[in-house]
């Protein structure tokens, strides 16, 4: 009786405390409609999805890292440099075969690959190399960025027009009228979710981050799983970069910018704490989706300048982390 | 000098679960009182209560006659009352003396002064008997180092009315008769102490008064020369305790008579801590490890998971030669190790109690989606089993009593279903009642042919409950007792190196 109780008063306040980001999205959702009335078209919610997706993309896999106690601030140049690359072998391919669907195929997968290899560098740097993750990925940010301007002679690297016919539905398509960066997204987001929540590894992840000592002595095997989890966001960064490609069609030096303390802004506005131990993916995508329709509404309405766009996104991390807290 | 408290109908409850029922009592000033109960009685509430660190939902505490509301630690404080915590509460990259002072800093103008803090460091640790330099670290001392550091913080806040909450729990018998000089000290000084043990020798000992506390109420008081310990034992449970020593079994077969051993071990060495060590464990024994603070059991042990830098010749389990280079390895091969220290390495605290079970043994719910439904069940099969007392088990593993985490801890270990088990100080902190099913447990264990090593500081248990008792000082192992000769002389003798 008293333990029936006891439980849903506890349920009701991690209830309170896991929607608190939703609660924020909607008022949100309303002062748009209030505002413009072309915000609340399906048009418009597909199109702040498709935008979100990147950036959302890379949080889920940000969310395990930090859930694990862990940072990485190279997201966003990891991601351009992905870009730079993997156009640079899809233009040099096309000139060896004649099946630029293959081509692309190659530049997707290779995508993908090349985040988990970066990834797993720093997973290695991190762990066997005892180096605050926090400075490997420093490192890091400059470096990838710094040879992606290198390899693109401080301009663009743009992907061959013959391949970017190609490439481009996979951007600008919609199936069942929902466009393709959005399934992805929402299918990573399933993804991860189900990882973290129903799997050791997931479960292994939340404990190294509440306490990495006491997972030591329990048997779980700290180093991999770290490795893991960084392997994974690279991976993230892959799949975001292969949807971004199309969009463009090319790469340079600003690409990417500021895509880390966005990622990390999601996953922190979705609730999870930036010391690690425990978090959600669900919050996570909605911290990534209530702070792209900040910028939005901005861009919809003439209240406040497009100018403060990132203040006002600031205010709301602020106010969204004031709401959250812990007594 | 000394202060008066009374306690009028104190209620404390947490979300919806009441744990103190209206309690109501005195302590008069300067007497050593002694708080018994059993593990989730409320001690450690209504303590926390007196000194700050959580207020009551209902009732009063008069100090010297007058009602006070401590709304924190530091007000309490101010008042002459201190609190020495059953969990530490160290900053672990803090030196001592930063520690000691932590929140209470000196000051001369604007700048902190060193100086006068390390002074007054050395000088609570003399009185504690901790020799140690006070610019040193806490995350370099072992744990009953880190006790003593607790106790020599509340002296360097004079307090007017300390509060012990088992602070002999990681403590060895040379350090306990130091920390027992010291309230004697302090006592006469006419501070009054309250002091909370599972140990009921120590209660005997120490106090003047014992007071009872039982499910949140108070039971009853007396002065203890009045009381035997049995009947103390009694009056915490509310019933009559029969012996609380499981009846030994005999000693398993000794490898030299042919029989296997389930672990054997030869020459460990820890660098720093343990220099060629070795042993065998057979189906079905109990193998005491006894020593004072600083002997090496607890790092040898640590070694031998793979835990600390290490040498091995070699380790055989059931007569395979293996090898442990991390506790992964040493649970995939059977053998697992329950930490002595429990916030620190043994339990995720701000884990829920499910979360902390079913870690060491994950795989087995992963196939390959967790299934919390079966987590669920194990834990409602590990509460019973090990009689973990909670009102809900949908809390934090930080919500059970001190007791109860150990329950845990040691569910927790066995959950991957091991051969060979080492309990590091497995009843710290567990009362009286918890202690007897633990060591039927243990024995249970036993019989079922686990090899079962126990290291503790209490002798009286490695005595009441092992077939053989290994003795270790400084580094080495000084002496392996066998069930004829095992006696508390006989170990103390070979731990301070006095048996000639
Ligand atoms: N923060 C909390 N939230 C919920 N329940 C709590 C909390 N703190 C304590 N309790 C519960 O209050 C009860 C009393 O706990 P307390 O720690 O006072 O026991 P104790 O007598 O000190 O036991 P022990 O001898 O094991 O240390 C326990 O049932 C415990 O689970
Ligand atoms: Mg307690």
């Amino acid at each position: 009786m008293v333990e029936g109780r006891l439980e849903r008063a506890r349920s009701f306040g991690s209830w309170l405390h896991g929607v608190g980001p939703v609660v924020g999205l909607a008022l949100l959702c309303v002062a748009g409609t209030l505002l413009n009335s072309d915000f609340a078209s399906l048009d418009n919610a597909m199109n702040v999805l498709t935008r979100t997706a990147f950036i959302g993309i890379i949080a889920v896999g940000m969310c395990f890292v930090i859930i694990s106690g862990g940072i990485d601030l190279s997201v966003g140049s990891m991601a351009a440099l992905i870009a730079g690359l993997v156009i640079l072998l899809m233009n040099t391919m096309a000139g060896w075969m004649d099946q630029p669907i293959l081509v692309v195929a190659i530049g997707m997968a290779f995508s993908v690959v090349l985040g988990a290899a970066f990834g797993l560098a720093h997973g290695l740097l991190i762990t066997r190399g005892r180096i605050e993750p926090f400075i490997v990925t420093l490192g890091t940010l400059g470096i990838f960025r710094a040879y992606l301007t290198y390899f693109s002679n401080g301009g663009a690297i743009t992907l061959d027009d013959s391949l970017s016919d190609v490439y481009s539905p996979v951007y600008y398509t919609s199936l069942a009228g929902v466009p393709i960066p959005v399934w992805v997204f929402l299918l990573v987001a399933i993804a991860g979710g189900v990882i973290l929540n129903r799997t050791a590894f997931g479960r292994y992840v939340q404990a190294i981050g509440s306490n990495e000592q006491v997972a030591r002595y329990a048997a779980v095997d700290v180093d991999k799983i770290k490795v893991l989890t960084y392997a994974l966001l690279g991976a993230c960064v892959g799949i975001a970069t292969l949807l971004y490609v199309p969009r463009l069609g090319s790469s340079s030096p600003t690409t990417g910018l500021l895509w880390e303390l966005e990622a990390i802004a999601a996953v922190i506005v979705g609730g999870t704490a930036l010391k690690g131990g425990a978090g959600s993916i669900a919050g996570t995508v909605v911290g990534a989706i209530l702070l792209s329709v900040i910028s939005n509404i901005l861009n919809l309405t003439s209240i406040i300048s497009v100018y403060l766009n990132a203040a006002v996104q600031g205010f709301v991390i602020i106010t969204v982390a004031f709401l959250q807290r812990r007594k | 000098m000394s202060i008066a408290v009374r306690f009028e109908n104190i209620v404390k409850e947490f979300g919806t679960v009441r744990v103190l029922h209206g309690v109501s009592f005195e302590l008069p000033r300067g007497g050593v009182y002694g708080l018994l109960g059993e593990n989730g009685a409320g001690k450690s509430t209504l303590m926390k209560i007196l000194s700050g660190y959580e207020q009551p939902t209902e009732g009063a505490v008069f100090v010297d006659g007058e009602a006070r509301v401590f709304n924190n630690s530091r007000a309490a404080e101010a008042a002459g009352i201190v609190l020495i915590h059953q969990e530490f509460n160290l900053a672990e990259d803090l030196t001592i003396a930063q520690n000691i002072f932590l929140g209470h800093e000196k000051k001369r103008g604007w700048w902190l002064d060193d100086a006068a803090m390390r002074t007054e460091t050395a000088r609570v640790l003399a009185q504690v008997g901790l020799d140690k330099n006070p610019d040193m670290p806490v995350r370099h001392l072992i744990v009953a180092e880190k006790q003593l550091v607790e106790i020599a913080k509340a002296l360097a806040r004079n307090a007017r009315l300390l509060i012990m909450d088992e602070p002999t729990a990681s403590l060895t018998p040379g350090e306990t008769e130091a920390l027992f000089r010291l309230m004697g000290r302090l006592h006469e000084a006419g501070v009054t102490i309250v002091y909370i043990s599972h140990k009921l020798d120590e209660v005997e000992r120490t106090t003047n008064e014992v007071i009872v506390m039982r499910d949140g109420r108070f039971v009853t008081r007396r002065p203890t020369a009045e009381l035997t310990r049995r009947e103390m034992a009694n009056l915490m449970v509310g019933r009559e305790l029969s012996d609380l020593y499981p009846p030994k079994d005999p000693s398993p077969a000794p490898s030299s008579a042919g029989a296997m051993p389930r672990l054997k071990v030869v020459g460990m060495t820890v660098p720093g801590w343990a220099q060629d060590v070795g042993f065998e464990v057979m189906p079905g024994e109990i193998l005491g490890f006894a020593g004072l603070v600083g002997a090496g059991r607890t790092e040898l042990f640590e070694g031998l998971l793979g835990l600390r830098p290490h040498s091995v010749e070699r380790i055989e389990l059931d007569g395979h030669e293996i090898r442990i280079r991390n506790p992964r390895e040493a649970v995939a091969q059977g053998l697992t190790y329950l930490s002595e220290d429990r916030k620190g390495k043994g339990l995720h605290v701000g884990f829920g109690l499910r979360e902390n079970l079913t870690l060491m043994a994950l795989e087995h719910y992963a196939k390959p989606w967790l299934r919390p439904g079966d987590e669920m069940r194990a834990l409602q099969t590990a509460v019973k089993d090990f009689g973990i007392r909670t009102g809900s088990l949908d809390i934090r593993a930080s919500s059970l009593s001190g007791g109860n985490q150990q329950k845990l801890a040691l569910a927790k270990v066995l959950h991957p279903k091991p051969k060979v088990i080492v309990l590091d100080e497995p009843t710290r902190g567990v009362d009286v009642g918890a202690k007897r099913d633990i060591y039927f447990l243990i024995q249970r264990l036993a019989r079922e042919g686990h090899g079962v090593i126990v290291v503790s500081s209490e002798l009286m248990e490695l005595v009441g409950l092992c077939h053989r008792v290994a003795v270790m000082r400084a580094g080495r192992l000084e002496a392996m007792v066998d069930a004829q000769h095992l006696t508390e002389e006989e170990l103390i003798s070979h731990a301070t190196g006095t048996k000639n």
